[in-house]
């Protein structure tokens, strides 16, 4: 493979790793909450990171990503538990066939009002993860002399990645809402964890593949958290909309 | 009110409601285990281990709080 090919497949698989966490925060969210503003949020994410990209150049190299990662992780995190929590009680009181309906509570407003929700999500995992490819691609391509072969490579990862998520958005559609609560509650606790963590200066032993140990971990967490939920109570509707 | 005493009103709602929810203690707990691991990562440990446990242990404390509420009623 020529050196072109070698910064393509490394820029193009370095991005994808970074893509998928985007592209999963985006469809699980609006799975939940409603596309139209999730993708508002995505948009205003890819437009603010457009401008740091155009501003800052080559310098994007030397930002420092452990701050933004506490931040944004820390913020996730918290948001993350309260529907990790959430989806634990629903579906230990629908079960995991659930219902299809939109929760009066935690669905987007019902009055026209902005989902500032379901947009502030979307657009941190965007701003986030795009910047994180942004970096790869600059500090890679830029130490490679072919700074424009690594841009395609970022590029081509976004798209990539993008289509797949387009493609499963429909079948996620189709996932009870209790249950896909639960999902995403989980995934953003998981993210939350690992970036806020990491950005505190923590090195994960396994590096990104801690966040599928962190995954299985919340995951398995949940379920006993559902099995005892429904040993300990004959539940009722109250207690679901807590 | 004027207007733009609600907007910082209504942000400061909507940040509120984002970052602690229904349950104050899990968001305290959670933020001093973060400073927890930040002062143990700055005197040489490796602490991955101190997040994970801990909002596993608060959302325990809080469904326990939840169904003891529910069976009081």
């Amino acid at each position: 493979m020529t050196g072109a090919g070698v910064v393509f497949l490394t820029t193009f698989l370095a991005s994808v790793v970074e893509a998928i966490e985007m592209v999963t925060i985006v469809v699980g969210v609006g799975a939940t909450r409603g596309y139209r503003y999730t993708l508002m949020g995505a948009g205003s994410g890819l437009a603010v990171l457009a401008v740091v990209i155009g501003v800052a150049g080559i310098a994007l190299a030397a930002i420092p990503i452990g701050p933004l990662r506490l931040v944004i992780g820390s913020l996730l995190l918290l948001f993350g538990l309260q529907w990790y929590r959430k989806g634990i009680v629903r579906v230990a009181a629908r079960g995991f066939a659930g219902y299809h309906g939109q929760d009066p509570q935690d669905g987007p407003p019902t009055s026209g009002g902005t989902d500032w929700t379901a947009a502030f999500l979307a657009f941190k995992g965007v701003a986030l993860e795009g910047l994180e490819i942004a970096i790869i691609v600059v500090s890679f391509g830029a130490s490679a002399g072919q700074l424009g072969i690594s841009i395609v490579g970022g590029a081509a990862a976004i798209v990539v990645i993008g289509a797949a998520g387009f493609a499963v958005q429909q079948p996620v559609a189709r996932i009870p809402r209790s249950f896909l609560q639960l999902v995403v509650g989980t995934m953003l606790t998981s993210f939350g964890t690992f970036w806020s963590v990491e950005g505190l200066g923590v090195n994960w032993p396994l590096s990104d593949a801690d966040i599928v140990l962190l995954l299985i971990f919340y995951g398995l967490s949940a379920l006993t958290f559902i099995g005892l939920e429904r040993r300990a109570v004959p539940l009722t509707p109250e207690i679901v909309g807590s | 009110m004027s207007k733009g005493v609600r907007v910082v009103v209504a942000v400061a709602r909507f940040l509120y409601g984002y970052i602690v929810g229904d349950d104050l203690a899990v968001a305290v707990v959670m933020v001093l285990a973060l400073a927890a691991t930040g002062v143990l990562v700055a005197n040489g440990t490796n602490a991955w281990w101190l997040v994970p446990p801990l909002a596993v242990a608060m959302t325990a404390i809080n469904l326990l709080r939840t169904t003891q509420r529910s069976q009081s009623k």
